[in-house]
């Protein structure tokens, strides 16, 4: 398995965050080091803290207590009286609703921080921003006559030619329909893998974190829930409250490995085993990762025959966590990979399930649609 | 009447007026900022007394004018000794006279264009690089600009109707402060000068109108440009 960004450099610019900020009777405590590459999700309900925290790194609030640092460079450090004001920390900050300047067409709009950025660096890769985010059809438009997905280009391309040395996503794609939001999401993801270095993509949905975020902040009523690697963390029985009950489930990291024309069925594979799935229009090789909810997940405790299900995933029970109402979680380990299934206590007591019981989890190929592996991460 | 020649008042009035609206601009601009964007103490007071001339008699303002740039006054006897120059009774009077009037005004059309610019856009150039100022001047200046020009329009003809004030602190000189106002007021005084005040309405109706249209005009051009159709 390919290391995560985050682990592959480990010498770039780390972010770190210890700090309190207020807002009103509102008030977020922060105290995290995020990697200094790769794409880091910043994940909460609303009101749980998530701009006022990008907004603290930006410079457009301030802290009442603490720091924040980028590798060498302080931001603030309110002990130490140190400030560093918005246009100097060299961030760039796409807005949930883009920001573009309306008087000013598209190509004036990326001069904007272009023509700002420090000497020496000026628009360096000035035609390279352009081909990653399409804009060469666009730069004579007005903003007021693009669409919502246009915009969000505009605004990603313009925060970029700026030179920042870190880049804040707030909610970028929380106006945008699911074809638009698709769109964006393929932008960015060719942001990350041209541009090295730090990326906070603040989402309150599940689906976006799990196509593109390597690291994870978990934030809840304005404190850190959990900070760590994604995969980690999304599969962590612990902290499904904190995702969400009705999304409760695990995610998978596999690699296309064939095609089955006849039956239109792809087949994926992963560490601990492989996955038969509605045809997927993506080349073989391609590595994406599978949401799979808890609930499509079946447990027998020896491979049943005569059964329709296909996807049989040979596995170790790890652990069993008691749920609301009748359900249990059960943490099945299949060669490393997590995967949970959701059961009711009778069924678990019925079958005998315990720590250590080998069982085989099954999954209906229905459950693993576009909807869920639509997920492409880069291809190798 | 003869003695008033409605040519050179027209021409008084518009110099005095457009001297009187052009130098209110920044400082307007500057007010309405500090208002519309900082606390600080002392708000509240500036407010008042920006807005007091539209509360006061025009003539009571002109009082305080002269009291403040009179001979004896205090600035006036300052501006004087240090620079020669003198207000009271004179075209520049006339035009501090109409720049006090008409300063409500612009400071209030100021302000709600600049209250209907998105304070985001401003922390969007902030994080490209721009500074306070920068930002300001690059991105909030230009979008505020049909609030700008509704406020000269406005000044403008606040300073061409302007009556009480003027004739308190700068008198009705002819040629040096009988302005359009005080010339129909004159013109209607004298006996037989009906008819020359009849044409000094028609030329301030006429200059109305034309005031009118052409604010129309650019405000119409300046929103098709910050709306910016494709």
């Amino acid at each position: 398995m390919e290391q995560p960004p985050s682990a592959r450099v480990a010498a770039r610019a780390v972010l770190k965050l210890d700090f309190t900020t207020r807002r009103g009777d509102f008030a977020l405590t922060v105290d995290a080091e995020l990697p200094g590459l790769g794409i880091t999700g910043v994940f909460g309900r609303s009101g749980a803290g998530k701009s006022t925290l990008i907004d603290t790194i930006a410079g457009i609030a301030r802290p009442d207590r603490g720091r924040v640092t980028l590798g060498e460079r302080s931001f603030v450090d309110v002990e130490r009286k140190v400030w560093t004001p918005i246009e100097q920390r060299r961030v760039g900050y796409v807005f949930q609703d883009a920001k573009l300047f309306p008087h000013l067409r598209v190509l004036a709009n990326l001069r904007y921080g272009a023509q700002r950025a420090r000497d020496g660096q000026r628009g360096a890769d000035w035609e390279r921003v352009l081909e990653v985010m399409d804009l060469g059809a666009l730069l004579t438009r007005w903003p007021n006559s693009l669409s919502g997905g246009e915009r969000q280009r505009v605004a990603i391309a313009r925060a970029l030619l700026a030179r920042p040395e870190l880049m804040l996503m707030d909610e970028p794609l929380a106006s945008l329909d699911a074809p638009r939001k698709a769109e964006i999401l393929h932008y960015i993801e060719r942001l990350r893998d041209e541009y090295p270095m730090p990326v906070l993509f603040v989402s309150h949905s599940v689906d976006e974190m799990v196509r593109i975020a390597d690291h994870l902040l978990l934030l809840n009523a304005g404190q850190v829930v959990a900070s760590g690697p994604f995969l980690e963390l999304v599969s962590d029985t612990g902290l499904q409250p904190h995702l969400g009950r009705f999304e409760a489930g695990s995610v998978i990291e596999c690699t296309v490995s064939s095609h089955d024309e006849a039956f239109e069925l792809s087949t994926l594979t992963f560490s601990g085993g492989s996955l038969r799935v509605p045809r997927l229009a993506l080349p073989l090789g391609t590595r994406l990762r599978a949401r799979l909810r808890a609930r499509d997940v079946a447990l027998a405790t020896r491979d049943p025959s005569d059964l329709s299900i296909t996807n049989r995933v040979h596995g170790r029970i790890i652990d069993l966590v008691q749920r609301e109402g009748p359900y249990l979680d059960v943490v099945v380990d299949a060669s490393g990979t997590r995967l949970l299934a959701l059961v009711t206590r009778e069924s678990c007591q019925r079958l005998g399930l315990a720590l250590g019981t080998p069982v085989v989890a099954l999954i209906k190929a229905v459950a693993l649609d576009s909807r869920a592996v639509g997920y492409t991460r880069r291809a190798r | 009447m003869s003695a008033i020649d409605w040519s050179e008042v027209l021409g008084l009035s518009l110099r005095v007026a457009a001297v009187a609206t052009v130098a209110s601009l920044l400082p307007a601009i500057l007010t309405a900022w500090l208002l519309a964007r900082c606390r600080f103490p002392g708000r509240t007071l500036l407010d008042a007394l920006v807005h007091a001339p539209l509360v006061l008699p025009p003539v009571v303002v002109g009082y305080f004018l002269l009291l403040l740039f009179g001979a004896h006054g205090v600035l006036g006897r300052w501006l004087h000794e240090a620079f020669g120059i003198r207000l009271a009774f004179t075209a520049s009077g006339a035009a501090l006279a109409g720049a006090v009037m008409g300063f409500p005004l612009m400071v209030r059309s100021i302000r709600l264009g600049l209250e209907a610019v998105d304070r985001g856009l401003e922390t969007a150039a902030r994080t490209l690089g721009a500074g306070p100022f920068d930002a300001f001047v690059t991105v909030t200046l230009p979008l505020m600009l049909p609030g700008i020009l509704a406020g000269l329009v406005l000044t403008f003809a606040a300073c061409l109707g302007e009556f009480g004030a003027t004739i308190t602190f700068a008198a009705n000189i002819p040629g040096e402060t009988r302005t359009l106002t005080l010339a129909i007021y004159t013109a209607l005084q004298t006996q037989g000068g009906e008819a020359a005040a009849a044409r000094l309405v028609a030329v301030s109706l006429g200059l109305a109108i034309a005031a009118l249209l052409l604010a129309e005009w650019s405000n119409r051009r300046l929103r098709a440009w910050l709306h910016a159709p494709c």
